[in-house]
């Protein structure tokens, strides 16, 4: 069971949030103009990382704003949340 | 291979169960094979077994960085069924169930097999649609399936409470008295024995680090027991294939969850055969020990530790209690999680990979050990011809370029 601190209500229940899954996919600006492989990747394709991971959740039962967080897929320690557009925080295992 | 039979059992009896041969070899690693399948869980054995005794290819060893049995081969509810909707999953799974009918005799093991028969429930009008369409395709692609009405559910398996007034009432159900279960980790064994008799090397504690890539060929692996040349790797590494692929550098669609399963006290027979329901979310059996063993959702975050969230097991009983009333006094006993490769269509990924001489059996999901000797069967023939079985064609990591997507999501007679 996690314990998630939203950016605006502060540390909560697992069970109130409603996971996204991977960060920062971006949208491709021009659909149209991509090959094939280029818009799978986009739809499908994934990092899955084993390790830091940063991720999407929605604070459901609270007050139903996305945010961003770093959590280890392995010992699923959380480092720390972070709201969407603000610039990427580095992993805690990268050099900043 | 000594084989098993009552006269070796006499024997070793009045030896006092002293001189049981191991069940393989354990040597080490050699410098080079002819194929290397990482991952030795039932799918990488039973991938082994079928490349020696298929296909004549005997130089091949199976890497296994923990123990044989020790991962989600060891961790799943072991129920077996082919009751998929789509044509492509009916034929894989059912060719799977028909090598589960002789697998004890072909491997010379008691995997238990025990066809006691698979109920899905259906609670609302879009379930009883759906099983029953489900019915007709089966039966269409030569699948024994049976469309029962609620008093027939009853008789078949009296402890279901069909009563009206129930939150989530029974309104039917599919059966396919086929399916069943099996003993999980016998598989495992059997295969291992029966491959190391053929050959094979099986190699436990041999962690792969690296996949070194010349020219978009694999020509061999590094691993915390020291390198080894390969002309062929086949990966079956479930919810670490994503991480096998980075290595290759190739990503796929996969997504790594822990799945939970978990068991009561041992009680005494209640329940004789499987029952699933998809909107309630329950998947039960007893065991022959008499625990019932069951099968809960998958946490949604990713990960790869093997435990999940308790709130999870708390939402699968309270599943279990709306159908089955009985159990309210029953105390559960052990808890576990594997870690589960979900593809976003719940169909599996087996063929060949961007690069030369590597292919790819993964994304199986939360219901890869029915299909554990099919799954061998035809990963065994893409490695051995370099071309996918008929079987596993449509099964391809391009249909995600393609869109040509299996979706079993819903389809499956179980919610993914």
């Amino acid at each position: 069971m996690l314990l998630i601190s939203c950016p605006w209500c502060g540390p909560r229940d697992e069970t109130e949030f409603h996971c996204g899954g991977e960060a920062h996919i971006a949208r491709p600006l021009d659909p149209p103009a991509l090959p094939d492989a280029a818009w799978a990747g986009y739809v499908f394709m994934r990092d899955n990382p084993k390790g830091w991971m940063r991720e999407r959740w929605m604070h459901a039962q609270g007050c139903r704003r996305w945010f961003n967080l770093v959590r280890h897929t392995v010992t699923h320690e959380i480092a720390g949340a972070y709201l969407v557009g603000a610039p990427l925080p580095p992993l805690p295992d990268e050099c900043p | 291979m000594q084989r098993f039979s009552l006269v070796q059992l006499v024997r070793n009896a009045l030896a006092h169960h002293e001189k049981w041969p191991a069940y393989w070899r354990s040597p080490e690693p050699k410098r080079a094979y002819d194929a290397v399948i990482v991952g030795g869980g039932g799918h990488g054995l039973a991938t082994a077994y079928y490349l020696a005794r298929n296909h004549g290819i005997t130089n091949v060893a199976v890497l296994e960085k923990g123990w044989i049995g020790g991962g989600n081969t060891g961790r799943n509810t072991t129920i077996i069924r082919s009751n998929y909707l789509w044509d492509e999953s009916a034929h894989l799974y059912e060719h799977s169930l028909k090598l589960w009918e002789g697998l004890s005799a072909d491997l010379n093991i008691n995997v238990m097999l025990s066809q006691r028969g698979v109920l899905n429930l259906a609670h609302n009008l879009g379930d009883v649609r759906e099983g029953v369409r489900r019915v007709q395709a089966n039966r269409l692609n030569g699948i024994d399936a049976e469309w029962l009405s609620p008093q027939d559910v009853q008789a078949f398996c009296p402890i279901v409470d069909i009563g009206e007034g129930r939150r989530h009432p029974v309104l039917g159900a599919t059966l396919q008295r086929r399916g069943g279960v099996a003993r999980h980790d016998a598989v495992a064994w059997g295969y291992a024995r029966a491959a190391d008799a053929l050959g094979v090397d099986i190699i436990q504690n041999c962690e792969v680090t690296g996949i070194d890539v010349l020219a978009g060929r694999v020509v061999g692996l590094r691993t915390t027991r020291g390198a080894i040349m390969a002309r062929k790797v086949g990966l079956v590494t479930a919810g670490h294939s994503s991480v096998l692929a980075a290595m290759a550098g190739f990503r796929l669609p996969v997504q790594s969850h822990p799945l939970q399963a978990l068991v009561s006290e041992p009680i005494k027979p209640v329940l004789d055969c499987v029952v699933m329901s998809n909107a309630v979310h329950v998947y039960v059996s007893q065991s022959d020990k008499g625990e019932l063993v069951m099968g809960a959702g998958i946490d949604a975050f990713n990960s790869y530790a093997q435990r999940g969230s308790f709130h999870v097991i708390e939402h699968q009983m309270g599943a279990l209690l709306e159908l089955f009333p009985i159990f309210s006094r029953l105390r559960m006993m052990r808890t576990w999680a594997g870690i589960v490769d979900v593809c976003p269509d719940a169909s599996p990924i087996i063929g060949r990979t961007p690069v030369g001489g590597l292919y790819l059996n993964c994304g199986w999901g939360t219901g890869g050990f029915k299909a554990t000797p099919g799954s061998g069967w035809v990963f065994a023939h893409t490695i051995a011809n370099d071309a996918p079985h008929p079987l596993n064609a449509p099964f391809a990591l391009d249909r995600f370029t393609s869109g040509a997507l299996i979706d079993e999501h819903g389809a499956a007679a179980v919610a993914h």
